[in-house]
């Protein structure tokens, strides 16, 4: 294999947040904060989030990951940030949708670098790597909004 | 011994993978196995398959003999005395929990001691983790030098009178540390403590002799060694075994049941409750007679020689850290600058090159390397130097390709 294929995994864009993560750290008050990790690798996340008005107000993460895990939560928490609960939600499904290969239909909600993860969809081995971040997110969006 | 040639009794490796010849260097989580094996396997089930110890028709009388001669030749292969002593297994996790269970929950008492080590596989971690909460035993660890091998003296210091268990891995899967179980066992028995040995990563690759060990119960996994996945072995000695009660109840190993009581069959068959794991028992016996013929000394001295060229050719690169001491089993553990190790699988991979890269199931090891996972690469008969060449050369394409991140 070349690495042009390798390139449909590791987009610059991937290399950049990889390098430079958005919005990497934590919050104080009033945020609620999830860890999840990926027992098969070892990877560890911990996504704080900060929900008021039925808005992401505030998303910030921490953790230990290859390449992929970390980019996908720093792209993660600058795409929700601002968002409703509901586009929060309907995000992380597009995503799933985009990890199992479909054609994801990009006319309701920007995906913006989030974009650049669709190669991982021909990885198998990495796809967890890619959707821990949202997993993380999907379960503290559901313990905050309660 | 040819390495050159024993591969071309693998069909597996006969293929390409992502465009490249593959070079399968992930042995240490399982073997490939060689055509006599899975031609021993499909032999049964097309000729001979049937249930085992109900003997009045032919075919299940091929197939018990089939099956206990399997269990005579794992008897051989480690040196045990008798073939009562070997229990065969779904693998070494349920080997090793058959001892837990059976053994340990038993007859521990608040005050006494299991004692393990921080290089164990989870495997021979959390059934000790477990029998210590139910009993309210105390859990040890012998200390790891910072080679990550064992001391001696650690040992004799971390083993008191209050120890009842000793459990340890032969070989790490991690670090290629080869413990000196001979030792740790007289210091096991001096104490009046008894000792399992986790040999999952042992007798693969060594001549392992049980009684030259005098070790109490010695636990291994057939996928490992050539064989087929779904059996292991417990062996265990006689006296032993005898004190150890069954952790499966049902068919195949009762001797007696009444409404309210039953009683168990004799060993090895008081700890192979169902219908056992027949074709796999027979893989296994193929494998051992693959190996046996092969030479276990031979296959330990192939891998030396491997290991260490592998060694002397990754510190070639610059930003490699390798784990463990330099004398080790045949593998190595290693970390490519701060690139995290799936990405350097997944750039080995592209190259067609098979490593593993994780936690290797031992998480509290990773605690103690500083690492939150590493790549393995490990070695058997079949690998070459020239694997070992084409590992180093997709490491320096890993690095280049990911030399502009960092």
């Amino acid at each position: 294999m070349s690495f042009d294929n390798l390139d449909t995994l590791y987009r610059q864009v991937i290399m950049d947040h990889y390098k430079n993560p958005r919005n990497r750290g934590s919050l104080t008050d009033e945020s609620v904060t999830i860890d999840m990790n990926n027992p098969t690798c070892g990877d560890r996340i911990q996504i704080h989030l900060h929900v008021e008005d039925d808005i992401v107000q505030e998303a910030k993460f921490e953790g230990e990951g290859c390449s992929i895990s970390l980019s996908s939560a720093s792209m993660m928490t600058q795409a929700i940030k601002g968002k409703t609960v509901e586009q929060a939600m309907q995000m992380s499904q597009i995503f799933s949708d985009m990890m199992l290969g479909k054609d994801v239909d990009e006319m309701d909600i920007d995906l913006g670098d989030i974009q650049a993860l669709q190669g991982v969809a021909k990885f198998p081995a990495r796809i967890k790597c890619a959707t821990l971040a949202w997993k993380a997110m999907e379960k503290g969006v559901d313990n905050q909004s309660e | 011994m040819d390495a050159v040639k024993i591969r071309q009794l693998f069909p597996i490796l006969d293929q390409e993978v992502n465009g490249e010849p593959l070079v399968y260097l992930d042995s240490a989580a399982t073997s490939q196995k060689p055509l006599q094996v899975i031609e021993a396997m499909e032999h049964y089930y097309k000729w001979n398959n049937s249930n085992v110890h109900r003997g009045v028709h032919t075919l299940g009388n091929r197939a018990t003999d089939l099956y206990e001669g399997a269990r005579d030749k794992v008897k051989s292969f480690i040196g045990a005395e008798s073939a009562k002593e070997i229990i065969f297994t779904r693998g070494t996790t349920t080997a090793i929990n058959t001892v837990a269970y059976g053994y340990a929950r038993q007859r521990l008492k608040p005050g006494d001691e299991i004692v393990i080590t921080p290089m164990e596989h989870h495997s021979n971690i959390i059934p000790w983790q477990q029998a210590a909460k139910a009993t309210g035993a105390t859990l040890k660890y012998i200390p790891l030098q910072p080679d990550g091998t064992i001391s001696i003296e650690d040992v004799r210091a971390t083993v008191t009178n209050q120890t009842k268990i000793v459990a340890m891995m032969h070989v790490s899967n991690v670090l290629g540390t080869v413990n000196p179980i001979k030792e740790v066992t007289q210091i096991a028995h001096e104490n009046g403590a008894i000792i399992l040995v986790d040999g999952a990563q042992g007798v693969p690759h060594m001549k392992v002799d049980v009684r030259d060990l005098d070790c109490d119960f010695y636990a291994f996994s057939g996928h490992k060694m050539c064989g087929p996945t779904g059996i292991g072995v417990l062996y265990g000695k006689k006296e032993i075994l005898e004190q150890t009660e069954p952790v499966e109840f049902g068919g195949e190993m009762i001797d007696f049941v009444d409404l309210y009581d039953s009683t168990w069959k004799e060993l090895p068959w008081k700890f192979e409750g169902g219908t056992p794991i027949i074709a796999g028992a027979i893989g296994l016996g193929a494998a051992i007679d693959f190996l046996t013929e092969i030479g276990l000394d031979a296959i330990t001295e192939h891998e030396n020689k491997l290991v260490a060229y592998a060694q002397e050719q990754l510190s070639t690169i610059d930003g490699v850290t390798i784990y463990g001491p330099t004398k080790r089993a045949g593998l190595v553990t290693f970390n490519l600058n701060d690139v995290h190790p799936h990405d350097t699988a997944t750039v080995l991979d592209a190259e067609g090159i098979a490593v593993r890269a994780g936690h290797h199931c031992a998480q509290p090891l990773m605690k103690w390397l500083d690492v939150t996972a590493t790549a393995r690469a490990s070695f058997y008969l079949y690998n070459t130097e020239e694997d070992v060449d084409r590992l180093v050369g997709g490491l320096k394409k890993a690095k280049e390709y990911f030399g502009d991140v960092f």
